[in-house]
């Protein structure tokens, strides 16, 4: 969708802001660039609609160079969220909503319904706020309309630089689930510049950490936290962040090292005889390398017992869901709910089995949590 | 003041002649001005060095005295009606011109990136967004513009020129004070009434 390639940008007084840059931002996603002052990303979010040239390298949008597109034609297919809002204070509400559409001379009846449509999309009346200038508006309100105002023509790429750095928390983050529900029905390509964690980890699907001109890190901010890629990530993530994230066990910790396991050339007997010993009622069943085939209850093999031909591979099911070792403990508790699951295994990415988190498991993990407390 | 009254009465119809007269040579130079003024200040806004150069050559101008001026003129263009015009013109275009140039200048930088980022051509971003956002500025500079040249119109009848001034020039070589009196007194409502109404324009266009 947005790719960066070999971008640099040097000031005329010899300040090299971005060094070969390399990125891509993918259709529908909300990619947040953050990093310190200084560190580009302001930059390199204006090179996408050429309101900074680039001094070497190309930036492509839907694989054409924009370097060939004026940049009018190309800043009105652009959406443009600014730092400081950035309405027109002479225009009325609904003529700043309507500031793209006019350049673009939509007919005035697609206009009016466009900005009606997007007023009620951000719970403004029509009919109350419509008519009314900027300055009659709060700053959340004022924000609300900005961000409208980048979707008025449809575009499909829009661009956030800090939109709601200048908020008070509580309209800050009212805004920015609003633009998470928003982004959940109209799939926009949105790049979004913050130099806020909180609000970084809370709105993007990818996360780009900058430095000085240079990509530190690139990833979901799930990658980002989970593993930082050095220090200066670590420090700017947060201690407190990072200790948060780091209290909720992985599913490592939580599961059984040793699941019952049985190879799929084995009879029905000997099945019992193992369920029996280990006092379980169903086995994972693994091949010779430890990949995880399936597995098989005491039930359906109490049903197939009569046939002697039968073995655990002609009987087993298939998992529908398996987790990485690394799964935090939350998600795996969400997923046994949401799918009834009374246990859930743990593989590798080569289907090595490793564990298996049972209810059993996790409330031991907890009742360990507890028990410790006690102690201290 | 019961002879000024008098006098006003007795003598009202050329006394409006004389206002028509001193209203339409402001008008005119304020009008020349605002033609030439507004262009000259907005490429002072957009390109930096012309614009030191346009404020400096209007700077002087202001700071000529305006007899001089109105002598030079005369010299120039010779006796009458346009040569006053051209005085009163060239008195207003310092303010208009720094007016404008202000304005410009004082739109909120974030308003222009919005406008930029939205896709405005240079034009546009001028028409839809600067000129209309300065226009409290152009209007307190037609005030001032307008303020200054309805006083210095008094010098006109020193160069054949007509409106209120003569009747003032005639009061003084008549040595009649309540001549000179009555048309001052006009004269400065003129000045205070341009000053209030365009004062009104100002403040009607002045965005929040």
């Amino acid at each position: 969708m947005i790719k960066f390639e070999n971008v640099y940008k040097q000031y005329d007084n010899g300040h090299t802001v971005l060094k070969n840059l390399n990125l891509h931002c993918k259709e529908g996603e909300i990619t947040v660039f953050i990093g310190p002052s200084g560190c580009g990303k302001t930059t390199t979010m204006k090179l996408i609609n050429r309101l900074i040239e680039p001094t070497k390298g190309k930036v492509l949008v839907n694989d054409v160079d924009i370097s060939t597109i004026s940049p009018v034609k190309l800043r009105r297919s652009i959406g443009y969220v600014i730092q400081h809002v950035g309405l027109f204070p002479h225009m009325t509400i609904a003529d700043n909503v309507a500031v793209v559409p006019r350049l673009l001379e939509w007919e005035e009846d697609r206009i009016q319904k466009q900005v009606k449509n997007l007023l009620d999309m951000v719970n403004l009346k029509a009919d109350t706020y419509a008519d009314r200038y900027p300055s009659e508006l709060s700053g959340g309100q004022q924000q609300r309309i900005g961000v409208i105002r980048a979707f008025a023509a449809e575009q499909s790429i829009i661009l956030m630089d800090e939109p709601f750095s200048a908020l008070d928390p509580i309209s800050r983050e009212q805004l920015q689930d609003e633009l998470i529900r928003l982004q959940k029905d109209i799939k926009k390509t949105i790049i979004f510049v913050t130099h806020d964690m909180d609000e970084a980890i809370r709105i993007a699907d990818k996360i780009v950490l900058m430095r000085s001109g240079k990509i530190l890190q690139e990833g979901t901010p799930e990658e980002i936290l989970r593993r930082p890629a050095n220090d200066f990530v670590k420090n700017f993530i947060g201690k407190k962040r990072l200790a948060q994230f780091e209290a909720i066990p992985e599913s490592e910790e939580v599961m059984t090292r040793k699941p019952v396991t049985i190879l799929p050339s084995r009879g029905l007997a000997e099945s019992i005889k193992i369920m029996e010993r280990k006092q379980v009622d169903s086995l994972m069943v693994v091949d010779t390398k430890d990949r995880l085939q399936g597995y098989i209850t005491i039930y359906d093999v109490l049903q197939q017992f009569k046939d002697e031909t039968k073995r655990v591979g002609d009987i087993m099911h298939t998992f529908e869901h398996v987790i990485a070792p690394d799964t935090l403990l939350n998600q795996t508790i969400e997923l046994m709910d949401e799918h009834k699951l009374p246990y859930v295994p743990v593989v590798k990415d080569d289907q090595t089995l490793v564990g298996l988190v049972t209810r059993g498991t996790i409330v031991g993990h907890l009742s360990d949590i507890y028990s410790g407390n006690e102690g201290l | 003041m019961d002879m000024v009254i008098r006098y006003l009465q007795h003598n009202w119809d050329n006394l409006l002649l004389l206002i028509g007269q001193h209203i339409v040579m402001v008008l005119c130079g304020l009008i020349l001005a605002l033609i030439v003024g507004i262009p000259l200040g907005i490429l002072s806004a957009k390109n930096e060095r012309a614009g030191k150069y346009i404020l400096a050559i209007a700077n002087l101008i202001q700071v000529f005295p305006s007899l001089a001026l109105l002598a030079m003129l005369m010299v120039l263009f010779g006796i009458g009606f346009y040569s006053v015009v051209i005085a009163l013109f060239l008195y207003s275009l310092l303010p208009i011109i720094r007016n404008t140039y202000v304005g410009l200048k004082e739109v909120d930088q974030s308003i222009m990136e919005a406008g930029k980022g939205v896709g405005m051509t240079k034009l546009q971003l001028l028409r839809k967004v600067q000129i209309p956002l300065s226009l409290s500025f152009i209007f307190s500079g037609i005030r001032l513009a307008a303020v200054i040249a309805i006083g210095v119109a008094t010098l006109a009848p020193f160069i054949g020129g007509d409106g209120l001034g003569k009747e003032i020039y005639s009061g003084i070589n008549l040595r009649d004070p309540v001549k000179i009196y009555s048309s001052a007194i006009i004269t400065a409502i003129l000045a205070i009434l341009a000053d209030y109404l365009l004062g009104l324009a100002e403040r009607k266009t002045r965005v929040k």
